[in-house]
Order: structure tokens, then sequence, then C-alpha cells
């Protein structure tokens, strides 16, 4: 990493710095989409440290999992938590059939919903879905009825307004302004939006100009006045991808679905793979040129 | 007599590509390799308006076979979650889904089995099946049709609306609710029974309507008196089944790849 000037400011963080910034009972939201572009490194920092009681938002993957396995759970708001090529998350299954969580559960597009709600400062933002399902016999729904001559009654979704966004991007300097440059960003926006303050662990931090900018901009999905710090962790979303830097692990998230099948297992996986640095994590899995080669997963 | 010289798996992808022959220009959708097929056959036979993605970000000039990719395909356009969201709120998609349970109404689950607070069984969640549920047409592929799949009563959590007036706000149905057919491993079904009840169209060759009764949790009708034999594909079709799936998926979804008569 360089300084352009000695007039710029750094947003620059270690992970234990960014986490060290969380507290019991937040209300978190994080980024990507299943086993996508998650913010893995940051979730294994959470589990290093002694943070609990989590109120969790998330388009669920092994993040979800992970965080569930090691009781840093309290209530889980998602519509889905999946592997994608094994559909279900056995670790999820397992917190969910205990009764130990709390769940909020809603479709794919209330929790878009109730982002973009948060993000605009908005109580509510009126939706139909949700009417005819039991996802509105849950607690916390409202309804209101349209001031104008159609007169349809809406359930009024929620603000789901964050303590703190954790999202994986690609690029960003030192000042935050980031990069994301998948084939799709997902709600990484929304998220950001609905949070006091947001936390991106980034592929690479680079200097101002190798950002591009002009050429990347659709790819700048954020301002940096959103994102409070950055922490550079190569390869931080492993297992999952951030394509085009990596793809997906299938044979890694094969080890993670097998590690729920006993206490040993979970222990072994947890010696292995949670205990160290994100540099240890790396060589852990294989190594970065190991990482690199793998192929594109077929979905 | 028709000819039944085709498995069981491409009489139901057949079935399946009737579900989207009269609509036009939209995103169909069909999650799981039948469904998916079903749409892929209705694109290059019938209908080819159809948008169908590569089951990630994009929209593809050709259907993408589904399992290993023998060539890249050509991309036509964007179909990031975002404008995923867009489209089906819209009302410009038609998916096929497989729940784990369906009941008389057509409300479908794919959330829990059980008790809500410590289910048996935790599957994925709701995903999107509220919202497609009222926002767009939806048909269902049901591999195993037995009444563990055909409930007697509700589904344990309704993930999807149905045709339940119980459930609908000021006695209206939500406004985008359109179920269309059912698909399953021993018959074809649609919604258009007395208000909107399921009632069998079609059955698979070697299938009585009794068997399909026993097999379901709930009361059903007849489309006709005397049922006809669901479609065999035409060797036309047939012919394109080695182009849309050329790894055979299709043979490993059912238990030992019957044949489409005599199991």
């Amino acid at each position: 990493m360089t300084r352009k000037s000695s007039d710029d400011f750094s947003k620059v963080e270690t992970p234990s710095e960014i986490i060290s910034r969380l507290e019991d009972g937040m209300t978190i939201g994080i980024g990507g989409w299943a086993t996508r572009r998650k913010p893995m490194a940051l979730v294994r920092e959470i589990l290093k440290s002694n943070l609990k009681d989590f109120t969790l938002v998330s388009y669920g993957g092994p993040d979800v999992g992970l965080l569930c396995a090691s009781g840093k759970v309290k209530k889980l708001i998602f519509a889905f938590v999946s592997l994608d090529h094994y559909p279900l998350d056995p670790h999820f299954r397992a917190a969910r059939q205990s009764g130990k969580i709390e769940v909020w559960e809603l479709d794919e597009g209330m929790l878009h919903w109730g982002l973009r709600a948060a993000a605009m400062n908005l109580p509510f933002l009126p939706t139909r879905i949700g009417i005819g399902t039991d996802i509105i016999n849950q607690p916390s729904f409202e309804f209101i009825d349209s001031p104008y001559e159609d007169g349809e009654t809406f359930v009024a979704m929620p603000a789901i307004n964050l303590d703190a966004a954790l999202i994986h991007v690609h690029r960003s300097d030192v000042k935050g302004n980031i990069l994301i440059m998948s084939p799709d960003p997902f709600f990484d926006e929304l998220f950001s939006r609905a949070a006091t303050n947001t936390y991106a662990s980034v592929e690479k931090i680079v200097a101002t100009p190798e950002l591009d900018m002009e050429a990347n901009a659709r790819f700048a999905i954020l301002e940096r006045a959103r994102i409070t710090a950055v922490a550079e962790t190569p390869y931080g979303a492993h297992p999952t991808s951030a394509t085009p830097d990596y793809h997906l692990d299938l044979n890694h998230i094969k080890s993670y679905v097998e590690s729920a099948e006993t206490p040993e297992a979970w222990e072994a996986y947890k010696a292995n793979y949670l205990y160290g640095t994100q540099a240890n994590y790396v060589d852990a899995v294989g190594g970065a040129d190991a990482i690199g080669a793998i192929a594109k997963p077929v979905y | 007599m028709t000819d039944y010289n085709c498995s069981l798996a491409e009489l139901i992808i057949n079935a399946c590509a009737e579900a989207w022959r009269d609509d036009g220009e939209l995103m169909a959708t069909g999650i799981g390799p039948l469904p998916r097929l079903g749409a892929s056959l209705a694109k290059v036979s019938f209908n080819p308006l159809l948008q169908i993605t590569d089951g990630e970000t994009y929209y593809a000039d050709a259907p993408v076979p589904p399992g290993k990719r023998h060539k890249e395909p050509v991309f036509e356009g964007y179909a990031n979650y975002d404008r995923v969201f867009s489209t089906l709120w819209s009302g410009r998609r038609h998916s096929m889904v497989s729940p784990v349970q369906l009941d008389r109404f057509g409300q479908a689950n794919i959330s829990t089995i059980g008790d809500r607070a410590a289910p048996k069984v935790a599957m994925l969640g709701a995903r999107g099946f509220p919202g497609n549920s009222i926002c767009h047409p939806n048909s269902f592929f049901i591999p195993n049709h037995s009444t563990r799949s055909f409930v007697e009563n509700e589904v344990d959590f309704v993930c999807m609306a149905g045709y339940n007036t119980e459930r609908y706000m000021n006695g209206k149905p939500p406004k985008g609710l359109d179920l269309r057919i059912i698909v399953s491993d021993l018959c074809v079904m649609d919604f258009n029974g007395p208000e909107k009840s399921i009632r069998v169209v079609s059955l698979h060759p070697g299938v009585s309507f009794e068997q399909v009764q026993e097999n379901t949790g709930f009361e059903l009708k007849k489309a006709f008196e005397t049922l006809p034999l669901t479609p065999a594909p035409s060797d036309a079709h047939m012919a394109l089944f080695e182009t849309l799936d050329p790894n055979n998926v299709r043979a490993s979804v059912l238990k030992n790849n019957p044949p489409a008569i005599g199991n």
C-alpha cells in the first residue's frame, strides 16, 4: 500500500481492529449472496472474538452457518441460507432445528425492501409481498391502506436498520473509495446505506489513480463517506467467490459441510481454519496459487 | 396409439415445456434440471421469445445445458438479482418450482416442517416464493407424487400464496396470483376446477386416476370423464434433447431413470 501524499487520510485497519468496533447485541448486516462474495475474513475474525447476541441480517451462506455454529447469533433476519451446490447448510439447520436462534423469515424481495427503507430513512415501504402466506403471520408486521382511490391494503415492510454492514470488495484506496467488480453486486449498496457503519474487507488496496475510476465507475457502488474502515484481506471471501479474482471453492465447501457431521469434525475444522490469521487461513486452504487456479463452477 | 419410446423424465420435460407455450416474451425460470430443460425445450421449439438465464447472472442467447459446459454460452442480457426482482415484480416471468409440500389451494412450502420455533426439518427458507407467488405465473414439478408432497391439510408454513380465500386480504385474491400447471411423476394437473381447485388433466402411461388420488392428500377433480394420456415427446423434441442436455442430466433425476411406460 502506498500513500499518495501526506494530506491523505487513511481508513485502513486490520480485521481485528475492525471487529473490535463491534459490540454485543448489535444488528449486523452481511453483504454478498449465499456462496458469493461473503466477507469471510471478517466473519472468521468475529468467531475469534468474545462478541455475542448479534441480530444477523443476510442473504445467507456459510457466513450464517459459521456464526450460528459458534453461538454468535441471537436472532436471524433472512430469506434463505444456502450453499447453492449443497442446497442446505448443515450448521444453520442444526441451529435452526435446536430452537436456539430466533428467526424473522422474509421473502428475498422483502429483505431488499427493508434495507431500502432504512437506506431512504423511511420507517417502512409498502409491498404486496407476504400477502397470502405465513410470512406476515410472524410478529413485527403492520398493514397500511393506500390513501389513493385504489384503497388497497399493503404490508408495511419495516425498515431494517443496521448498526454495521460487513462487505467484501475487490479494490479500494486508503480513503475507502471501493470497487465491487463482480458480475452481480447483489445488495451490498443497500446493506451499507442501511447501516450506521460499513466495514469492507478488500482484495487489494491500491493508490487512488489505480482505481481507474473513469473506466470502473459502474463498479463504484458506494461513496467513500459510507465506508468507516477497510482491511486488506487477500482471498478474504474464500471459500465463497470473488469473481473475477477467484471462484467458489467447492472442495472447501464440501469440507465445511462435512464438519457438521460430528463434534470431532467441527473441532478439527475450527483448529484447521478458524484460529489463525487470514495469512494462516490462506496457507491452510492450499495457498494463493491453489485458490487462483480454482475453475469457475457451473450453477 | 402413441409410441412411448422415451424415459419418464423425457415425458415430464415435454409436459413441463407446455407451461410456457402461450407466454410470449418473458423470463422463463425452471428450477431443477427437468423444469429447466422444459423451459429450454419450450424456447427452442414453440416459444423462441422466452428469456432464459445461464442459472446465474446473464440471459443466454440459447439455453445453457445443465452440468458440464461443452462450449461457452453467448449472453444476450443481464439478469443480476436486482434486475430479477424488478422483472418478477412486473409480472414478466413464469417460474416452475419444486416445493417440498403443496396443498389443495396451491400453497407451497420450502421453509420448515413441524414446530416453527424448533422445526423437525429446517430447509432453505422462503426464498423468493412469497413474492413470486403474487407477482407472476407459477407452475410446479413434484418428482415424488405422494401424500407427503400433496398434503391433506395446509402446508406446514405457507411460503407461496394459493387460492385460499381464508388468507385473502379484504376478501380479494392477491393481485398477481396465477397458478398454472402441476407436473408430477404420475400425471399433469391444473387449477381450473371449481373455485380454482386442482384437477387432473392427463395421466402418464400406466397410471390410473385412482392411483393418483390414493397418493394425494386431498380430493382431486377430473378435467375430462376419460382422462387422456400425457403426450409423448415428438421425434423432433426427442432429437432436441441431445442438444439441450448433452450430459444426459435428465437420466439422473428420477430413481433408476424409468421408461415412460411399464414402470
